[in-house]
């Protein structure tokens, strides 16, 4: 099918390639530089999808991001929704059908790239037209660090879709040439197909480019398709143009009527007429202009019918002269039409002579005036003031790093925007360092230097026929009409938020561009207040719509969370290990062997461990290094037990609790030298415990001559566990007495192991397990070859790596809590049977004053005991309730208290649990009750240690 | 410091090659087993005294390193805090003059800490056409080099990762990245990632 509605010249389009696209199922043919939207009007195609409630036909109101109706879903190259066809730029291969409001997201994942990059700059230019080149390159001149943003695929703004001239030079090719001279100017990055769509806080801007999207097909898969620029300004120059607003009247949503700007820019930049014969609806001059451009162009424009009481003189004639009839004091009062417009009904406003007429056209053009497009400059907290001869919000203060210049101000004639684009450009250059290397030469424009505002207009008067339904739209997008908005305002509602919540103006996909100005105009009028009284509506990021797969850009998959792994880890995955995350590490879970279910190979690990040798990684434990004379007073403070009266080559198991008194962590604690320990942590709070010391020492006792470093990643840690670690270690440390005599419980000793040419070791008789073990720390450096050797050496012992989920049956049994696990906040050292650990004689600790708290001495606390089923098989789930009774009474049942941890033993060979229950310890030997589905398992309450009370284990 | 090499493992070993395959858009080379001490110190004739001991003075200036030839070879000392250093220094060092013990006597009694974390952080060089745009995909700090000359020092984030980023030459575009351990697996799969396009020639 031929493009009938191209023209055989102009625009900027290369009409010697052909580009073919489907839409709507129906194959035709657009060109280079084409949107969807003008490539299916140059095809005669106006309708392009329902509206979301009423399923009225819905065509093309705008030629840029501002148009409310022409949603579109992209089927191929990629399934993309909600895109408008006036910001798809064609390609060839293009599959799309219009959107009765919704769109389908696709069912396989992007295939795409999308990335992000940082750019710092001296000043940013937002908007590559008349205004933002000339803030742009009077900056560059200047020597500033220039970035320049534009949503277009080529700089010029507004000047693409007119045909004037800038001194000799046509506007588009003047802009073409300032934007090659910023591409040329060192320091200098134009950053077209770019929507700055967020303002923050200190020259924080995000903007989207869209970088292969125009390529279609060939977009190639190396290269990111969208990439979130993340700038940082020190000055902000926003040339962000302006919108031109609608006048409201009845079904004024039919396909063909569009708004007259944009229609001259079909023309001038696609070389496309909107139809065969127009009616031009306006309020003010610029409408004039593309009335007589598209007459120029050959299309047959009926008559420009102006609310004004009296048409401007000079455009009037050069209507008249085309043969366009003007109505002053006129207004379009309704339309015909099905998927078209057909008519529009002309009547004369009271006060003005004339009779009502009828005209038949396929193209309605209307013009109610220019809003400013202050989204950004509001988005930068910068107030907006409405204007009452432009009727619309413009930026309302100078902020001291934003500014606004051109049409963005309310600026009507380009002159004034080239003017102000140079002040703006020349006082942020000087703001940000930099003074400006003269003046840049303005071209002198001969448009629009008369332009005046028009008549504020925000709806053709008239009231809706009793019963009829109300065909005066206002926000096209969510169907919202006029009645809508008398609605929320007959229900009391004032604020314009809360109107746009009531009726949903302006929160689709364009945000109330085109409507959002027009509803605060209604509803001023409907309350009868002045719009300089009400606050606009709070424009809020992104200006425009911006896909989560841009937002996420490279943080996906392996990157979208760092994967934290010991220097062990490559061992633990060559053997097969299954991982568990605790917080960003990966720990081995356990090591299943061939054919071994979790069950099984964690029961042969606990076996290992308690009858043989085992070992596993620990480097994940938190470490620091404590350093200063007042370490140990410090320690006293953090710890609720005594750290201070340690002795240099011992080690001390330690609680910490928050201000509440509540456990926050636990680890050992080993003494080093007079003036130095080393703390251990548990895995996940090991930044948080640094903070909290960092915390004390900073803001409550700065005093305190202490310094906290983290050592954590320093070291490799491998707890060796069970009866025949002693000999495993014997045999790789012979310098050391291995012996309970010279190498007793709670010690560390410094070493040398025999791996390679010799590894420094410390190690360490630390017990997690109650099994006499060895903890050796070497460098992270040499874990590994420090680990194989421990496995070699063990072989004749049958040594056995183990997981977390052994490590976790082997305390439990044991009746060690974990931090996490056991606790969550509310439970105190007293409830967890650690009284023991909790100083009576120390003057002070954190916590300590919350200790005496009769909350805290509660007889009936939930308290850490062991759980044993009757039936030793029944391994009861992690989280079960407590119940005190064989059969559940009617809700609210009450409950004493949960399961922390829950395994099957291989030492004690039978299930067993731990729980915290009220007034647990003084339980021990009842029996209890844990809904599990629909029986009550009954449990026999016992002390929480469960294996080896005597701890007779510990020194092998 | 120990003189054992032959039994060493850095945490980027295994991705050398990966590595590698970066240029040339990127060059990456891991400087494994390199001596870093964390060294705390405020009272200025302290902090006179260690770099005293080092031949070379510790940076005055936030966010800088200092770099120098010593009784130690070739030492620099990055300033992390106002009262934060971090020396590094080669990793071939003679063990009978540990850096260590030799900070530590030139602290003296003056408040301070000095730690080994040798193996705490890897230390990566970066180099190559593309190396500040790589860093741009991560990094939200300005390394123009009339934002961040040489001599710069600055912890940040690149990517997720927590890193010290250190200028070593602006004109030329040589950075050197150190990284805490367990997370130099995910920062180099981050950096082969950001090179893609690079590498493929688009820009």
């Amino acid at each position: 099918m031929s493009a009938t509605f191209r023209l055989p010249t102009g625009g900027l389009i290369d009409r010697d390639t052909a580009l073919r696209f489907t839409f709507n199922g129906r194959s035709m043919t657009g060109h280079p530089g084409d949107t969807l939207a003008s490539a299916l009007l140059a095809n005669g195609v106006h309708a392009i999808g329902t509206s979301v409630k009423y399923g009225r036909p819905r065509g093309i109101v705008a030629a840029g991001s501002e148009d409310p109706t022409s949603l579109v879903q992209i089927e191929q190259p990629f399934p993309e929704p909600m895109l408008t066809a006036t910001t798809v730029e064609l390609y060839d291969g293009l599959v799309a059908h219009g959107l009765p409001g919704q769109g389908r997201l696709a069912s396989e994942p992007d295939p795409a790239r999308y990335d992000a990059k940082h750019v710092h700059c001296d000043v940013l230019v937002v908007g590559a037209g008349p205004a933002g080149l000339v803030a742009a390159l009077t900056a560059a001149r200047g020597g500033a660090r220039v970035v320049v943003v534009d949503e277009q695929n080529q700089a010029g703004g507004a000047l693409l879709g007119t045909r004037e001239y800038l001194g000799e030079r046509l506007s588009q090719d003047w802009a073409a040439d300032i934007a090659a001279e910023l591409r040329n100017t060192p320091g200098v990055l134009v950053l077209d197909r770019t929507t700055a769509f967020g303002v923050y806080q200190d020259g924080f801007v995000l903007a989207l480019q869209r970088r292969t999207d125009h390529l279609g097909f060939d977009a190639p898969a190396d290269a990111a398709r969208q990439r979130v620029w993340r700038i940082r300004a020190k000055q902000t120059v926003l040339a962000t143009g302006a919108h031109e607003r609608p006048v409201v009247f009845a079904d004024n949503d039919r396909p063909g009527i569009m708004l007259a700007g944009s229609a001259r820019t079909f023309l001038h930049r696609y070389g496309v007429l909107p139809g065969t014969r127009a009616v031009v609806f306006t309020t003010d001059d610029s409408a004039y202009r593309a009335a007589i451009d598209l007459a120029r162009a050959g299309m047959d424009v009926a008559m420009v019918v102006d609310a004004r009481p009296a048409a401007p003189s000079v455009l009037a004639a050069r209507c008249s002269a085309r043969g366009i009839q003007v109505r002053a004091g006129h207004v379009v009062t309704g339309t015909e039409g099905g998927a078209r417009i057909t008519d529009a009904h002309v009547a004369p406003l009271p006060g003005t002579e004339g009779n009502p007429e009828t005209v038949d056209c396929d193209t309605l053009l209307v013009s109610g005036g220019w809003n400013p497009v202050v989204h950004l400059f509001s988005q930068a907290r910068g107030t907006l003031r409405y204007d009452s001869e432009l009727g619309a919000f413009v930026p309302g203060e100078e902020l001291p790093t934003v500014r606004v210049a051109g049409s963005a101000t309310g600026a009507l004639d380009l002159t004034s925007c080239l003017r102000q684009g140079r002040d703006a450009g020349h006082a942020a250059a000087l703001a940000a360092g930099f003074a400006p290397v003269g003046e840049v030469e303005l071209p002198v424009s001969g448009a629009r230097t008369d332009e005046r505002p028009g008549m504020v207009l925000w709806r053709v008067p008239g009231e809706l026929r009793e019963g009829a339904p109300d065909t005066r739209f206002v926000d096209l997008q969510r169907d919202a009409t006029v009645s809508d908005v008398l609605r929320a305002t007959g229900a009391g509602l004032r604020s314009l938020e809360h109107v746009k919540r009531y009726t949903t103006i302006g929160t689709a996909h364009d945000q109330g561009k085109t409507s959002g100005m027009i509803t605060a105009g209604l509803v001023a009028e409907e309350l009868g207040v002045e719009l300089s009284e009400q606050r606009p509506t709070t424009f809020r990021p992104p200006y425009t719509p911006v896909s989560f797969a841009a937002l996420a850009g490279r943080d996906r998959g392996e990157l979208h969370d760092p994967a934290r792994v010991t220097a062990l880890h490559p061992w633990h995955v060559a053997r097969g290990a299954l991982f568990e995350d605790v917080g960003q590490w990966k720990r081995p879970w356990y090591f299943p062997r061939t054919g071994e279910d979790m069950d099984t190979a964690v029961l042969r690990e606990c076996r290992a461990a308690r009858e043989g040798v085992a070992l596993m990684d620990g480097s994940t434990l938190g470490k620091i290094d404590l350093q200063g004379r007042d370490a140990g007073r410090f320690l006293d403070m953090l710890y609720t037990n005594k750290m201070s009266a340690l002795k240099v080559g011992r080690i001390r198991y330690g609680v910490m609790c928050g201000v509440d008194g509540m456990v926050i962590d636990d680890g050992t604690v080993i003494r080093l030298a007079e003036d130095r320990f080393l703390v251990t942590t548990t895995t996940g709070n090991a930044a948080m415990v640094l903070d909290w010391m960092e915390e004390w020492l900073q803001t409550e006792w700065p005093h305190l001559d202490v310094y906290a470093t983290s050592v954590t990643e320093h070291w490799a840690t491998i707890p060796l566990v069970g009866p025949r670690s002693r000999d495993v270690l014997a045999e790789l440390a012979p310098d050391l007495d291995v012996g309970n005599e010279a190498f007793g419980f709670m010690t560390w000793r410094d070493t040398v192991l025999d791996v390679g040419a010799g590894v420094p070791a410390r190690v360490c008789r630390i017990s997690f397990s109650g099994e006499l073990a060895y903890e050796v720390n070497v460098t992270a450096w040499h874990g590994l070859a420090v680990w194989e050797a421990l496995m070699a050496e063990g072989e004749k012992y049958g040594i056995t790596p183990y997981g977390t989920e052994t490590m976790h049956v082997l305390r439990a049994e044991k009746g060690y809590p974990i931090v996490g696990q056991e606790t969550d906040a509310t439970v105190t050292p007293q409830d967890l049977g650690m009284s023991w650990a909790v100083s009576k004689k120390k003057a002070d600790f954190i916590g300590k004053r919350s200790h005496t708290r009769a909350e805290n001495n509660r007889p009936d606390r939930k308290q850490l005991v062991g759980l044993l089923p009757v039936d030793p098989e029944i391994q009861l789930p992690e989280g079960a309730q407590v119940v005190g009774t064989d059969r559940l009474p009617d809700p609210p049942v009450p409950m004493l208290g949960h399961i922390t941890s829950s395994y099957r033993s291989a030492a004690l060979d039978r299930t067993f649990a731990l729980a915290v229950v009220r007034s647990g310890h003084e339980r021990v030997g009842e029996t209890l009750y844990v809904p599990v589905g629909d029986d009550l398992v009954p449990v026999t309450v016992t002390e929480s240690v469960l294996y080896d009370r005597e701890g007779a284990r510990r020194d092998g | 410091m120990t003189a054992d090499t032959s039994s060493r493992t850095s945490p980027l070993a295994a991705w050398a090659d990966r590595l590698a395959g970066l240029a040339p858009a990127l060059t990456v080379v891991e400087r494994p087993f390199l001596t870093q001490l964390t060294v705390r110190a405020s009272d200025p004739d302290a902090v006179a005294a260690l770099g005293a001991a080092l031949g070379v003075a510790f940076p005055a200036d936030p966010c800088t390193f200092t770099r120098g030839d010593g009784p130690f070879g070739d030492v620099e000392v990055l300033w992390l805090g106002p009262d934060e250093f971090l020396v590094v220094a080669r990793s071939d060092l003679d063990p009978r003059v540990p850096v260590e013990e030799a900070l530590r006597t030139a602290l003296g009694s003056a408040r301070g800490a000095v730690v080994d974390t040798s193996a705490q952080r890897t230390t990566v060089a970066l180099a190559g056409p593309h190396v500040r745009d790589v860093l741009a995909h991560g990094c939200a700090v300005d390394l123009h080099p009339s934002a961040a000359p040489t001599g710069t020092c600055v912890q940040t984030l690149l990517a997720r990762a927590g890193v010290i980023l250190q200028v070593v030459d602006a004109e030329a575009g040589v950075f050197t990245v150190l990284v805490r351990s367990s997370f130099a697996e995910y920062l180099a799969a981050w950096l082969s990632d950001a090179c893609v396009e690079y590498l493929a020639g688009v820009s």
